[in-house]
């Protein structure tokens, strides 16, 4: 891969799982969506519009004391891979990098970066501002965006309405433009089948769920982003609040889910959890798809204590590192390379290699 | 059965009425000319992305106020009620002041309310008393203003903001 991807230094803080809750809850992820006043949306806009939006906000971020250990990186001149593999870390989502008509991501399309922070520009909105934090740490994955938008907001001009709060392309996302969103691992709610159950009361009180890769994308490994459904009505600190006191109800759930499990079903989850474990350590060619099942017996193993000594930090990274575009970049080969999966399997062993044997 | 009061021809579909000025009519029609006249009917909204996410919503899809269209477009950018509908997206900050009423509509049934409780941005241009977008926050106060005299039933103090707004925003 040519491209000249982001540093890989600095790593990827919100998988370090060391944050609250950090055996059920992968990360957690604060937006704020903004728009510059008088720029047309995204949807209506031309490439001059885009690049202004560039131009302006790059010239922000250069004044800003929050962004200042940011880089801009953009996606309209990345390959493919470049864009999955900011994809895989999730740092660009789907609509970021998604073609135009001309087959290319759309002119304008880029990305700020900071340590635990990002900015997507040209997305739906102008900009989209996140914060990301390890575990369940609603209140800091906040104060992360919070700090950046303050920081931008006094040196651009956001569009803002007195009665509708910050203007947005989509009416789903006006008012505070925030969506929180927590990606909790709930294996034990699927092997009891309530998981059912509990996402239809989610909907019920406001909650939506995704999968890894965000909207529109399949639940995989057990793993569901749980986020609000609504932005306005309600202050940024309420609006937390609601998901966290939900997202809390979810995580007693899953626990008691598991305490079922090992109280009616111990051997068969035993067996489950060590066979996973034997072929993430022993395989070797893997698909994706494969592998994140085994990787959520395995973390189950882990949160029931049958698995000790394997760190949550590397089985979080684990997750990302595995993904196509990681291998294709850290091999240089291609993204449909037939050699993947062996690199994959050969990864994990690498990877877990040392786990497991700690006290 | 009724058929369409305006092609005569199709069964009416939907009942549109319309206030301009102290006139108030209604008129039954079918579905493709209340689409002419700015008007969805029910599978028309479910088909479109923001239907489709009210209905996922549980809200229904049948009065959505995106009604009584006057075929305004956007001064900012052009774009109608049309393509919002066919898009879910609106074009620019500014068209939520020209499609001010039926969002109102919409945010009530989206967000419950309309009103946004949280963080309050002052601007770096409020702050230097430059105006960006074109006078667009002088309108929005107004509009306020406005709204706030009607349920008030200060009429005479409406008429007056209404002609004021008028001016600013053009023919």
């Amino acid at each position: 891969m040519s491209d000249v991807l982001p540093s890989e230094e600095g790593g990827l803080p919100w998988l370090d799982a060391s944050g609250p809750s950090a055996d059920l809850v992968v990360s957690t992820r604060v937006r704020l969506a903004r728009n510059l006043a008088g720029v047309p949306f995204t949807g209506r806009n031309s490439e001059a519009d885009r690049e202004g939006v560039v131009a302006q906000v790059a010239a922000a971020a250069a004044d800003a004391p929050a962004l200042s250990e940011s880089a801009l990186h953009r996606l309209d001149g990345l390959s493919l891979a470049g864009r999955i593999w900011l994809q895989e870390r999730q740092l660009a989502s789907r609509e970021l990098s998604a073609p135009d008509s001309s087959g290319e991501p759309r002119r304008g399309a880029a990305l700020l970066i900071g340590r635990s922070f990002g900015v997507l520009l040209n997305e739906e909105d102008h900009l989209r501002v996140q914060g990301l934090s390890s575990g369940f740490a609603l209140d800091e994955a906040f104060a992360l965006a919070e700090r950046v938008d303050d920081d931008l907001g006094a040196r651009l001009s956001f569009a803002f309405h007195p009665e509708f709060g910050y203007l947005t392309a989509c009416p789903t996302n006006v008012g505070t433009g925030l969506r929180a969103s927590v990606l909790i691992h709930l294996p034990g709610l699927v092997f009891t089948r309530e998981i059912g159950k509990v996402l239809q009361g989610l909907a019920q009180v406001g909650l939506t769920y995704r999968g890894l890769y965000g909207e529109g994308s399949e639940v995989l490994g057990h793993l569901f982003q749980l986020s609000n459904q609504t932005t306005l009505g309600k202050s940024e600190a309420e609006l937390l609040d609601h998901l966290g006191r939900l997202v809390r109800q979810v995580l007693d759930c899953e626990r008691q889910a598991r305490d079922v499990l090992r109280r009616e079903a111990m051997p068969m989850v035993e067996d489950r959890v060590w066979r996973a474990w034997g072929l993430v350590r022993h395989a070797r060619a893997m698909t994706f798809e494969e592998l994140v099942e085994l990787w959520s017996a395995v973390r189950l193993g882990v949160g029931l204590e049958l698995l000790r000594g394997v760190s949550l930090a590397t089985l979080n990274h684990v997750l990302v590192q595995a993904q196509r575009a990681h291998l294709a970049h850290a091999n240089g080969i291609g993204l449909d390379d037939e050699a993947l999966a062996v690199h994959r399997a050969t990864l994990v062993r690498r990877l877990l290699a040392d786990e497991g044997r700690r006290p | 059965m009724t058929s369409c009061q305006a092609c005569h021809v199709r069964e009416a579909e939907v009942e549109l009425t319309q206030v301009v000025g102290d006139q108030v009519t209604t008129m039954r029609l079918c579905g493709k000319c209340a689409a002419e006249r700015g008007v969805a009917t029910e599978s028309q909204v479910a088909d479109s992305p923001l239907g489709a996410f009210l209905a996922a919503m549980g809200q229904g899809v049948a009065p959505l106020a995106l009604a009584a269209s006057t075929g305004d477009r956007c001064g900012g950018c052009a774009a109608t009620l049309e393509d919002f509908r066919a898009s879910g997206r609106l074009g620019c900050p500014e068209c939520w002041i020209t499609f001010e009423r039926p969002l109102r509509e919409l945010l009530r049934r989206v967000h419950g309310g309309t009103r946004h409780v949280g963080k309050h941005y002052l601007s770096s241009a409020t702050a230097d008393g430059e105006e960006a977008g074109g006078g667009l926050r002088e309108r929005i106060r107004m509009r306020e203003a406005l709204r706030q005299a009607v349920a008030s039933e200060l009429f005479e103090q409406a008429a007056v903001l209404r002609d004021q707004l008028r001016a600013l925003e053009g023919p």
